[in-house]
């Protein structure tokens, strides 16, 4: 959930995540906390905590976005809102989480994203209360940030229940709740455990009994069967709608607000800001639930969601003129780029270090144990850890992938370069051969197969994890596996994997061909 | 040309605290083969790393070609020294023709020079010319043997450093091989070092003899010599075991 910031993870990630809409908000905040270290330590280190730097004027403004569904509407509304004024844009949706989101910010590689007064609040700025729009912008300013006028709705917890039980308990508020204790209100584990949560609620209402706890992916069809009467939610969940629930009003106000707005680089150009500030005060819960729901129930996509919104605003918008194959088009080319980038130094640097290192017993090892090093570091993590040393986007993710392919780079040359038969090597010395001749013509022809070999294990290995760069804005082929993830929308996520596993079969039939030209087949790594 | 092709004084060589080779003193003549004799591990394959400047002598001086081992450009010197190892040590992502030629190749000579080199070589060593283009592996032993010898041969060197080149080959095609080598040694003019342990081989091969045991030289003369003054002791006892028939 990342909108509320660093609470304590429960559950795996992704799958086991607790609702449709609840399973975006929950899968971020896994992924968010998988990054949280790094960008920690981002935050510590000194440029990033101090001034931002200077926007560049004559770029394209960079919109990102959290990884699930209301995040991604809202930033496509900035996007389409800026576009449809004259703006060049650049789309970075899906980042792993808000300390991803506000780093990235912080450095001047996003210029805005659509943020929650609430997790300003307490996740990044770290104040137990409520602080006002005025004084969350005060406390940004010194960032070089500047929080712009809300959408319009809270997106809060709230407690929910349906028509029915409404009408024949006489429902309305979270008070009405307090005389009616035959009810049965169940509320997800989480909920039962927050301070923000029951505790906090019990306290504020005077409840003096517990509700049992479910798992929220469960709650919404509990409601509707009639199994349970009362649960939490959050305020925008697509669900509310679909469900045709009725939300309790917090009439003590016990809830945090978690308002909407977008945050961004004070150094915009005012025309710019002027432009985002169209949006403030236009969505309401409802509204957003509508969004939320078109995305998430019906066939809706978020282009064409924001574009419905700036249309109700009569601002015309074409609601993003790729389609599906331009999408993939753009989505593949992006991932071969980052693969191939990052593949060609690792094979020169690789097989270059090899060489040098390759005579000397305990250097070979080293370098062996060095890059198995790398390897062993989870791949998430290792995009995590390049943030504070390469910021957001495609720079991290290829160095990323560059550490993952020089292991198997790297092995494959040494191991081949040390077993060349000796007699060979006695031969090549004997009949005149300079140490770089015996190389060019002995050694490494004879090593070739075995390199090429390990070249096209690092291929497939980065064509697989490059789909984990998404969460740190490189793009790529997983863009629609995460954002597949976050609305739990399996064509989706689909079609950045499948194209995925053809792009890796595609690289195994090219560096089959690679070995055919160059190496005679006797000499051909055997197929397992 | 003197009428030494290569000369040892006094030449000790250790690995550690072991002395493999002590006080060699030798002269080798130019033009011919000569061959050394000895048990495996008597330090002959040593005496021929020796020549060629692979290893260098911890006692005494070694001339080869005139004078003596270079510690610079040692490349260039060894280009004058063909080399041939018991199974051919063919390179094996090289077809025949590239094995043969690589040298020339290095060595920038013009393509017709090659060819032109490269077949004449095939002729003398009796290789099918439709072998040029096959890898080793597609050869029998023989053959890479043959093409081993042909690479020796390419650069037109003074001189051949032969490592036991036929000593594992099939007896029919060992001594097929024994008097095609012959005959292209006399035709090339080259001298020859030719480390064997097989007395027979070395017999119908060289002109001149060492045999080497205990880390020294045994015996050293003309063939004919040896074979029929033989050194009581060891050479003696090699000889009849080995030549029985022969004498």
């Amino acid at each position: 959930m990342t909108r509320r910031g660093a609470a304590p993870q429960r559950g795996g990630w992704p799958t086991s995540a607790r609702s449709r809409a609840g399973a975006a908000r929950h899968g971020a905040r896994n992924a968010a906390t998988a990054l949280a270290f790094a960008a920690a330590i981002a935050a510590a280190s000194a440029p990033a905590a101090g001034e931002a730097a200077p926007a560049d004027a004559g770029k394209p403004i960079v919109v990102a976005s959290k990884n699930f569904n209301e995040g991604y509407i809202l930033a496509e509304l900035l996007a389409q809102l800026l576009e449809t004024g004259g703006f060049a844009v650049e789309r970075r949706f899906g980042l792993g989480g808000t300390l991803v989101c506000y780093e990235a910010l912080l450095a001047g590689e996003v210029d805005v994203y659509p943020e929650y007064t609430g997790t300003l609040a307490r996740a990044i700025l770290k104040r137990e209360d409520s602080p006002s729009a005025q004084a969350l912008n005060a406390a940004v300013a010194p960032s070089g940030l500047e929080l712009l006028g809300a959408f319009g709705y809270n997106n809060t917890y709230v407690l929910a229940t349906t028509r029915p039980v409404a009408r024949e308990h006489g429902l309305a508020t979270v008070s009405d709740l307090v005389p009616a204790r035959q009810l049965r209100v169940t509320v997800s584990h989480e909920f039962l455990e927050r301070g923000d949560g029951w505790p906090g609620l019990a306290r504020a209402y005077g409840f003096d009994w517990a509700p049992s706890g479910i798992e929220h992916g469960l709650a919404y069809q509990a409601l509707a069967d009639g199994a349970i009467d009362v649960t939490d939610a959050y305020s925008t969940d697509g669900e509310l709608l679909r469900y045709n629930l009725v939300m309790l009003r917090d009439d003590k106000g016990f809830f945090p607000e978690y308002l909407a707005a977008p945050l961004v680089r004070a150094d915009l150009p005012a025309a710019a800001k002027e432009r985002l500030r169209r949006l403030a005060g236009t969505l309401t819960e409802a509204n957003m639930q509508a969004l939320n729901a078109a995305v998430l129930f019906e066939d809706a996509n978020f282009a064409s969601a924001a574009a419905q919104h700036l249309r109700s605003l009569g601002i015309e918008s074409e609601g993003r003129g790729i389609g599906f194959w331009g999408v993939l088009g753009r989505n593949t080319l992006r991932h071969l780029e980052l693969t191939a980038v990052a593949l060609l130094p690792a094979v020169v640097i690789g097989v270059g270090v090899s060489i040098l290192v390759f005579r000397v017993a305990w250097l070979s090892r080293a370098l062996i144990y060095g890059a198995g090093l790398l390897q062993t570091i989870p791949s998430i993590a290792l995009l995590a850890f390049m943030i504070p040393l390469f910021g957001i986007g495609a720079a991290p993710a290829i160095v990323a992938l560059f550490l993952y392919s020089l292991l198997p780079i790297a092995r494959n040359t040494v191991t081949a370069l040390v077993t060349v038969d000796p007699v060979l090597l006695r031969v090549a010395k004997a009949m005149g051969l300079t140490r770089w001749q015996e190389l060019r013509h002995v050694l490494l022809p004879l090593a070739a197969p075995s390199v090429l070999a390990g070249a096209r294990t690092a291929a497939v290995i980065s064509i697989g994890t490059a789909t984990l760069a998404a969460f740190i804005g490189a793009g790529g082929l997983g863009d629609p596996i995460v954002t597949g993830l976050a609305l739990n929308n399996h064509a989706l996520i689909l079609q950045g994997a499948v194209p995925a596993a053809l792009l890796a079969i595609a690289a195994e039939f090219a560096f089959e061909g690679v070995e055919r030209a160059l190496t005679p087949q006797h000499l051909r790594v055997a197929r397992t | 040309m003197s009428e030494h092709c290569a000369r040892f004084r006094d030449v000790g060589k250790r690995f550690d605290d072991l002395w493999v080779l002590r006080d060699v003193s030798l002269e080798l003549p130019a033009r011919h083969t000569s061959a050394i004799v000895g048990e495996s591990g008597c330090g002959k394959t040593t005496l021929l790393q020796l020549a060629n400047g692979v290893l260098r002598p911890d006692a005494g001086a070694i001339d080869v070609l005139g004078g003596p081992v270079p510690t610079t450009d040692v490349e260039t010197f060894r280009r004058r020294i063909g080399y041939a190892v018991q199974g051919a040590g063919l390179f094996p992502h090289l077809t025949v023709r590239a094995n043969v030629t690589l040298l020339a190749r290095l060595e920038g000579w013009p393509a017709e020079r090659i060819a032109e080199r490269f077949e004449e070589l095939l002729d003398e060593m009796g290789l099918a010319a439709g072998l040029a283009d096959q890898y080793p592996i597609q050869l029998s032993g023989g053959q890479q043997q043959r093409a081993g010898l042909c690479r020796a041969l390419m650069l037109k060197p003074d001189m051949l450093l032969l490592d036991e080149p036929f000593s594992a080959l099939d007896p029919i095609s060992r001594v097929e091989l024994c008097e095609q080598f012959a005959s292209a040694q006399r035709q090339e003019g080259v001298s020859a070092l030719l480390v064997t342990h097989d007395m027979r081989e070395a017999a119908q091969l060289a002109d001149y003899l060492v045999i080497l045991g205990e880390g020294g030289v045994l015996q050293a003369g003309a063939t004919t010599e040896v074979i029929a003054k033989p050194h009581p002791g060891y050479v003696e006892r090699l000889l009849n075991t080995q030549l029985g028939d022969l004498r």
